[in-house]
């Protein structure tokens, strides 16, 4: 093996690294705050991309159907607090609306995707997750491996076995190997690192952190446990998703993808400790170079 | 519904004093090979319609029993065995390789005749007492292979590396594409293997190309195939790129875009049915089936693996006529099921979409090299007919 040939596996182990880090991040941060292993994250990363490609034609993606049949039930849910439900009927139309206006404008698309798949991982902890209040970690998980066989089925329905490639937002190479899509990865990973870094000293973070820690605990001092959570997989829907629609130009996107990044993110969770965020992603890092 | 229709259509039929026709279908019209299966299904559909529109087959309607088998070997048998109960004539499919291999024990055990559309020559060959009743019409790797390496002959490679899938796809190409490639003289430098799940192929594609190859075949199917390529293109690569024709769909030239360019593949005729020289046996009736497909699913939606199904239908009607004069169905159907696949097996040159067969006693593929492989190229986002063999 000469000096190039290390260079390039490296740099190709570094852009594999970077991704199963930030899904480490964002399995941890939702099982801190509420204990559920958050397998169908591989799907929801899948999703972003895949929504992209459909709204970036015009299309509206099956996605976007489930998320507002989602919403749908949850403003159901909340029949009893009226304004909150309008704010989710709200949001589903704002959805919507966007989807319609996506056709042909690449930023658009981007946002709707991400919003999609946000909408998407929130609703569905709220409609799955949280009924199931006092649950073990056991049975999260059976529920949370229920989910991804559900969202990867439906993935085959809504966009077909084929992978598709989105444009590359910046093109080029800064070096041979190194491309600037990936450049774009690497930044985007360390600004999570470093968002949730001073998110977490941030009042509502410290809230978030005391759920992780102590729900009663929590709840005596007027932090609502439930909120927590859905914060938690919101942003965790939301590092994947973007992850997702960075990573998808280099690697192309399918249905079926999702799951293979996920598990390893989920190695890189259990390796860094599953609880501090920051080490994930070192872990995560260092297995892929050895 | 669909089963009141089915009994209403019997009933007129037994009321014309005619019996139907039974032919069973099965085809993978989901899962992972349902790229293939979907525009096959499409075929017998639109052949159904047709038939029942005109007289039929000698005066007798045609009724398809189509059955999915979700790309999966179990069900693929479990599909075959339940059209032969329905006592069917004779059997079409399945799409992919293994669910074949799988119900040639089912057909032979009920002497049923079976004309598989999968790929791989191992379903037709070598012709002994099960395969007796088994034909295909689909192209062999063995035939593709060939065509790849007399075009790399003719450009002028020496050496050659191999990239494939690491299953029954990409393993039957490494076989029969290495054999070839020694016999005519090229030596084969490198051969590697890959998921259809990767998402990065970099440590194979830097051993390929620390041999400095003339030329590199991708030996995979669908989308998945574009991967390799691209991290050639990435790494420098500037050698002839060579695909299988599993490539030879839409979604291959939109996922690979520009790095896919100028690639070098085999394929059937048809894919490139305008551009053939119109002294080419079979562009006729491709220009034909292309026609009744876009007429019914949409400009630019017929594919080479539908046309596998619609030679199938080419290659048993003229049987079945035959068949017919020789033993009645509604009387003793063991009988006509067996003349049926003697008259298949007389067949000779029927000229089809995808070439010209000619069965034999020791050839159940009938294909003809030079009639049925072209080289085609892939040129500003579209095919483009470079060779015939002819």
């Amino acid at each position: 093996m000469d000096a190039t040939l290390l260079f390039f596996l490296l740099l190709d182990a570094l852009q594999n690294g970077v991704v199963y880090g930030l899904l480490a991040m964002a399995l941890v941060l939702v099982f801190a705050v509420t204990r559920v292993i958050l397998v169908p994250i591989g799907e929801l990363m899948m999703f972003a991309p895949l929504s992209y490609v459909w709204l970036l034609e015009g299309q509206l993606p099956g996605t976007l159907y489930l998320t507002l049949a989602l919403l749908g039930v949850w403003a159901f849910l909340e029949r009893r607090l009226p304004r909150l439900g309008v704010r989710i009927l709200g949001l589903g139309v704002g959805l919507f609306l966007l989807s319609f206006l996506a056709k042909g404008f690449a930023l658009l698309a981007y946002l709707a995707s991400l919003a999609l798949v946000l909408a998407l991982g929130v609703s569905t902890y709220r409609l799955f997750f949280e009924p199931m209040r006092e649950g073990t970690v056991l049975s999260y998980l059976i529920m949370a491996v229920g989910l991804h066989v559900a969202f990867q089925g439906l993935g085959l329905v809504f966009f077909g076995p084929e992978q598709y490639r989105p444009d590359p937002l910046l093109k080029g190479e800064v070096v041979v190997g190194l491309s600037r899509q990936a450049l774009l990865v690497y930044g985007f990973a360390l600004l999570v690192v470093v968002g949730l870094y001073s998110f977490f000293r941030t009042l509502y973070g410290k809230a978030l952190l005391a759920c992780a820690q102590n729900r009663v605990g929590a709840r005596l001092l007027g932090i609502r446990p439930e909120e927590g959570g859905r914060v938690a997989v919101g942003l965790a829907s939301g590092v994947a998703g973007v992850a997702g629609l960075l990573l998808a130009p280099l690697t192309n996107a399918a249905y079926f993808m999702g799951f293979m990044l996920g598990l390893k993110g989920f190695v890189a969770a259990i390796l860094g400790g599953a609880c501090q965020l920051p080490h994930g992603l070192l872990w995560s890092l260092l297995g892929l170079l050895v | 519904m669909k089963r009141v229709l089915a009994a209403l259509l019997v009933l007129t039929a037994a009321a014309l004093g005619q019996g139907v026709l039974k032919v069973g279908v099965v085809v993978s019209a989901t899962g992972p090979a349902a790229s293939l299966g979907i525009p096959e299904r499409n075929t017998l559909l639109i052949l159904e319609e047709l038939l029942n529109r005109t007289r039929g087959v000698a005066g007798r309607k045609v009724q398809f029993t189509i059955l999915d088998d979700a790309s999966d070997t179990t069900q693929a048998v479990r599909n075959t065995r339940r059209l032969v109960e329905e006592g069917v004539v004779a059997v079409i499919g399945t799409t992919t390789t293994p669910a074949s291999l799988a119900m040639i024990d089912v057909v032979a055990e009920a002497k049923v005749p079976m004309i598989s559309l999968a790929a791989s020559k191992d379903i037709i060959h070598p012709v002994d007492a099960k395969r007796f009743w088994v034909f295909k019409t689909p192209q062999t790797e063995e035939l593709m292979a060939r065509a790849i390496v007399a075009d790399m002959v003719a450009r002028g490679v020496k050496e050659v590396a191999y990239i494939g899938f690491n299953d029954a796809y990409g393993e039957g190409w490494a076989r029969f594409f290495e054999a070839e490639a020694k016999a005519k003289g090229l030596q084969v430098v490198q051969s590697e293997r890959y998921n259809r799940t990767d998402t990065s192929v970099t440590g194979q594609i830097l051993r390929i190309l620390a041999k400095r190859p003339d030329a590199v075949l991708i030996g995979a199917s669908g989308t998945p195939a574009v991967l390799p390529q691209r991290t050639l293109k990435e790494r420098g690569y500037q050698g002839l790129i060579y695909q299988t024709h599993g490539v030879a769909n839409p979604d291959f030239l939109r996922v690979g875009g520009r790095d896919v360019e100028g690639t070098f593949l085999p394929a059937g005729p048809i894919l490139v049915a305008e551009q053939l020289p119109s002294t080419f046996p079979s562009k006729r009736v491709a220009l034909d089936y292309i026609q009744r497909y876009e007429a019914r699913y949409g400009i630019g939606s017929y594919s080479t693996f539908g046309a596998h199904a619609w030679d199938a239908w080419l290659i048993l009607r003229p049987a079945l006529e035959r068949a017919l004069k020789k033993a009645d169905p509604e009387k003793d159907l063991a009988a006509f099921r067996s003349a049926l696949r003697d008259e298949i097996e007389v067949t000779k040159g029927l000229v089809a979409t995808h070439g010209v067969f000619s069965f034999s006693r020791e050839d159940h593929l009938g294909l003809r090299f030079e009639d049925a492989a072209v080289m085609v190229q892939v040129v500003s986002g579209g095919w483009k007919l470079i060779r015939t063999f002819r």
